[in-house]
C-alpha cells in the first residue's frame, strides 16, 4: 500500500482538564472518501482542527503523506490539506474572485504579485463549482448555498490532495445540498482528491463514502465500510437511540428513516 | 477587472491629494508668507524661519502621525475582525497617557536620543498596555474578540483613574500640562520630532506592507487564515509589534489623537474595498492627509490660539463612530 495522505496515531486532545479526543487512530489513503459521524460533542470538529493545527498542541503522531505534522510549516500544511469550515453564515466584503484567489496564499512569498498560474487555478476552481458567473459579486451578497460553493472553490484552488469538510451541507436546502455533494463527488472522482468529511447526515455519509469513522465521547467506536455501519446494533451503540431502516431503491444500500413521532407504533428492524 | 481600475484611480487620487496637502498646508497660517521670502537664500528672515523651521516640520510630523495611526487602526480592525477595534479602543492611548502623566508628575526632563522624557515615558506606557492586552489573549484558549475589546475598555478605565489620581496629587502647573497633553496636538518645533517619528512609522508601515496577504486572510477568520497556511500566532505577534512601535511613537510625540485610526480605514474601505493590498496604501495616504488638514484647521481657526488637534479629530470621530454603529446594525437587519 502506498503512503496514506493522512496517518493519525494515538491522537489525544484536551481542553482544560476535559479530554475531547482520546487515543484516536486512523488513516486516509490517497483518493479515499472518509466520513466522520457521531453525536454532538463527540469531538468531530476538534479532530479536523487538530489535523490542520487550527487547534495546536494535541498529543500523538500525525503524519501527512509520510511526513510528521510537526515538521511542516503552516504554509506547507496548507499545500497538503484544504479546509471548508462549517457553513455558519460568515460573509465578507471581498469579491468571489478575490476570496478564492486568497487561497493561493501557501504558494506566495511576501510582497510577491499573483502569477498567471494562480489566476488560472482560481478560474478552474470557479468553473468546477459552477460559480464562474459570480466572480465579481461580493461574497456577502450571495445566498448561503452559493457562499458554500465559494468556500469549496477556495479549498479546491488550494490544490491540496486532502480536503477537510466540516458539515459542508448542514444549513443548506435539499437542492443546494445535492449540488454541493455533486461538486465534492466530482472533485473526488476527477481530481483524485481525498476527502475527510465531518457530517451529521448518516444517509449521505453512507451513500458518498468509501469508509466511515464514528466518534463517541472522543473515541473511535466504529471504523469500516458503510454497509457494516448500517447494522442496527452498531448505529444504536453510536448514537444511543434505535433507528428505523429502509433500503435505497437504486443502490439497495440500507438507509435510516426519521422516526414517526408516535413512538412504538412503527416497526423497527432489529427489535 | 473594472473594479481594479477604479481602485488604482482611487490610489492615484489619494496620492495627489496627499501631495497637495503637503505642499499647500505650510503656506496656510496666521502669518501670511510671500513666495519670495520663503524661497530666498537668506535663511535668517522671519518668514523663512516660520516656513522651514516651524510649519514644514509640523506638517510632516502631522502627516506621519496620521498615516501611522491609520494603518495601525486598519491592522487592528483586520486582526480582530471588529470595526471598532483600534490600538486606542484596546487601551494603548491610556497606557501612553499614564506614562506621560507619571513623567510630568515626577518632573522627568531628561532627553534621550533627541526624544523628550515625557515622550519616552508615553512610548513605554503604550508598549506596556499593548503587551498587557496581548498577554490577556494568551492567557486563555479561545479568547474572543468581544472579551478582548472589553478587556481593553477595562484597562483604559483603570489607567484613566490612575491618571486622575496623579492629576489630583499634582500642583496646578503639572495638572494643566497633563490635561493639555491628553488633548493631543502636533505642536512640534524643528525636525527632531519628525526624525523620531519617521523610523517608527516607517518600520511599522513596512512590516504591515509585508503582511497584506496575511491581513486579508486574518480578516476572514483565524481558522480560515490558518487553513490557508498563515502562521497566525507569528503574524499577530509581528502585527502587534509593528503597531505598538508606530502608535507608541506617534502618541509619544503628539499625544493621544483619537479616532484617526478608526475613521480613516473605514472611509478607505468604502472607496477601495477590503483588499489590504489597496487598503493599506490608501489608509496611509488618506490618514496622513486627514491629520495634516485637521492640524492646519487646529492652528488657524482661532489663531493666534490653537485648538488641540485631538479635539478636532474627536469632534469629527464621535458622530462618525455613532453613524458606524447605526449603519452596522441596519446592515445586519437587512
Amino acid at each position: 500500500m502506498s503512503t496514506p495522505v493522512l496517518d493519525v496515531r494515538g491522537l489525544s486532545y484536551d481542553i482544560g482538564a476535559t479530554p475531547i479526543l482520546r487515543d484516536v487512530s486512523f488513516s486516509v489513503a490517497a483518493g479515499d472518501y472518509v466520513s466522520v459521524i457521531g453525536p454532538n460533542g463527540a469531538g468531530k470538529t476538534t479532530l479536523l482542527k487538530c489535523l490542520n493545527r487550527i487547534l495546536p498542541g494535541g498529543r500523538g503522531e500525525i503524519a501527512v503523506r509520510g511526513r510528521p505534522l510537526k515538521d511542516c510549516s503552516q504554509a506547507e500544511l496548507a499545500q497538503e490539506m484544504a479546509y471548508v469550515p462549517q457553513a455558519e453564515g460568515r460573509h465578507f466584503d471581498f469579491t468571489v474572485f478575490e476570496f478564492v484567489l486568497m487561497a493561493r496564499y501557501p504558494y506566495l512569498s511576501p510582497f510577491s504579485a499573483v502569477k498567471p498560474d494562480d489566476v488560472a487555478v482560481v478560474w478552474h476552481a470557479l468553473e468546477t463549482t459552477g460559480i464562474r458567473g459570480f466572480s465579481e459579486r461580493i461574497h456577502g451578497t450571495l445566498s448561503g448555498g452559493e457562499r458554500q460553493k465559494v468556500f469549496i472553490a477556495a479549498a479546491i484552488a488550494q490544490r491540496a490532495p486532502l480536503l477537510l469538510l466540516d458539515e459542508a451541507t448542514t444549513f443548506l436546502d435539499p437542492y443546494h445540498e445535492q449540488e454541493i455533494l455533486d461538486i465534492l463527488h466530482r472533485v473526488h472522482q476527477e481530481e483524485g482528491v481525498a476527502v475527510l468529511s465531518v457530517t451529521h447526515d448518516i444517509n449521505s455519509a453512507v451513500l458518498t463514502s468509501d469508509r466511515v469513522i464514528a466518534l463517541r465521547m472522543g473515541e473511535i467506536v466504529f471504523a469500516g465500510a458503510p454497509g457494516e455501519l448500517m447494522e442496527p446494533g452498531t448505529l444504536q451503540s453510536i448514537f444511543g437511540k434505535p433507528f428505523t431502516f429502509t433500503h435505497h431503491p437504486v443502490t439497495q444500500q440500507r438507509m435510516v428513516l426519521p422516526d414517526a413521532l408516535n413512538a412504538g407504533q412503527g416497526k423497527r428492524e432489529g427489535e | 477587472m473594472n473594479g481594479k481600475r477604479r481602485k488604482q484611480v482611487c490610489l492615484v487620487v489619494f496620492f495627489l491629494g496627499a501631495l497637495a496637502a503637503l505642499c499647500v498646508c505650510p503656506w496656510i497660517g496666521m502669518q501670511r508668507l510671500a513666495f519670495t521670502d520663503v524661497l530666498s537664500q537668506a535663511a535668517d528672515t522671519a518668514p523663512h524661519t516660520i516656513f522651514w523651521q516651524i510649519r514644514v516640520p509640523r506638517v510632516l510630523a502631522g502627516f506621519l502621525a496620521g498615516a501611522g495611526l491609520a494603518v495601525c487602526g486598519m491592522a487592528f480592525q483586520a486582526m480582530f475582525r471588529n470595526p471598532l477595534a483600534t490600538p486606542f479602543t484596546l487601551g494603548v492611548a491610556s497606557g501612553a497617557s499614564l506614562g506621560a502623566a507619571i513623567a510630568v508628575r515626577l518632573g522627568l526632563t531628561f532627553v534621550f536620543l533627541g526624544i523628550h522624557g515625557v515622550s519616552l515615558a508615553a512610548f513605554v506606557g503604550a508598549l506596556g498596555s499593548v503587551c498587557l492586552v496581548y498577554g490577556l489573549t494568551r492567557l486563555r484558549q479561545g479568547f474572543s474578540t468581544s472579551t478582548m475589546l472589553l478587556a481593553g475598555v477595562a484597562v483604559s478605565l483603570f489607567f484613566s483613574s490612575l491618571i486622575l489620581t496623579i492629576q489630583y496629587l499634582s500642583d496646578f502647573t503639572d495638572s494643566f500640562r497633563i490635561v493639555r497633553w491628553l488633548m493631543g496636538g502636533v505642536e512640534v518645533m524643528g525636525y527632531e520630532s519628525v526624525l523620531s517619528l519617521l523610523p517608527l512609522t516607517g518600520i511599522g508601515a513596512l512590516i504591515l506592507f509585508a503582511t497584506t496577504h496575511e491581513l486579508n486572510l486574518l480578516s476572514t477568520g483565524d481558522d480560515l487564515a490558518m487553513s490557508r497556511g498563515v502562521d497566525v500566532r507569528r503574524t499577530k505577534r509581528a502585527l502587534f509589534f509593528a503597531s505598538s512601535l508606530t502608535v507608541g511613537g506617534v502618541v509619544a510625540v503628539c499625544g493621544p489623537i483619537g479616532f484617526v485610526g478608526m475613521m480613516v480605514p473605514h472611509i478607505c474601505r468604502l472607496l477601495v474595498g477590503p483588499d489590504h493590498r489597496y487598503l493599506l496604501p490608501a489608509s496611509f495616504l488618506f490618514g496622513g492627509t486627514f491629520l495634516t488638514l485637521c492640524d492646519t484647521l487646529a492652528r488657524t481657526v482661532i489663531a493666534p490660539a490653537e485648538i488641540p488637534v485631538g479635539v478636532i479629530t474627536s469632534l469629527l470621530g464621535g458622530p462618525f463612530f455613532l453613524w458606524l454603529l447605526i449603519r452596522g446594525t441596519g446592515q445586519r437587519r437587512g
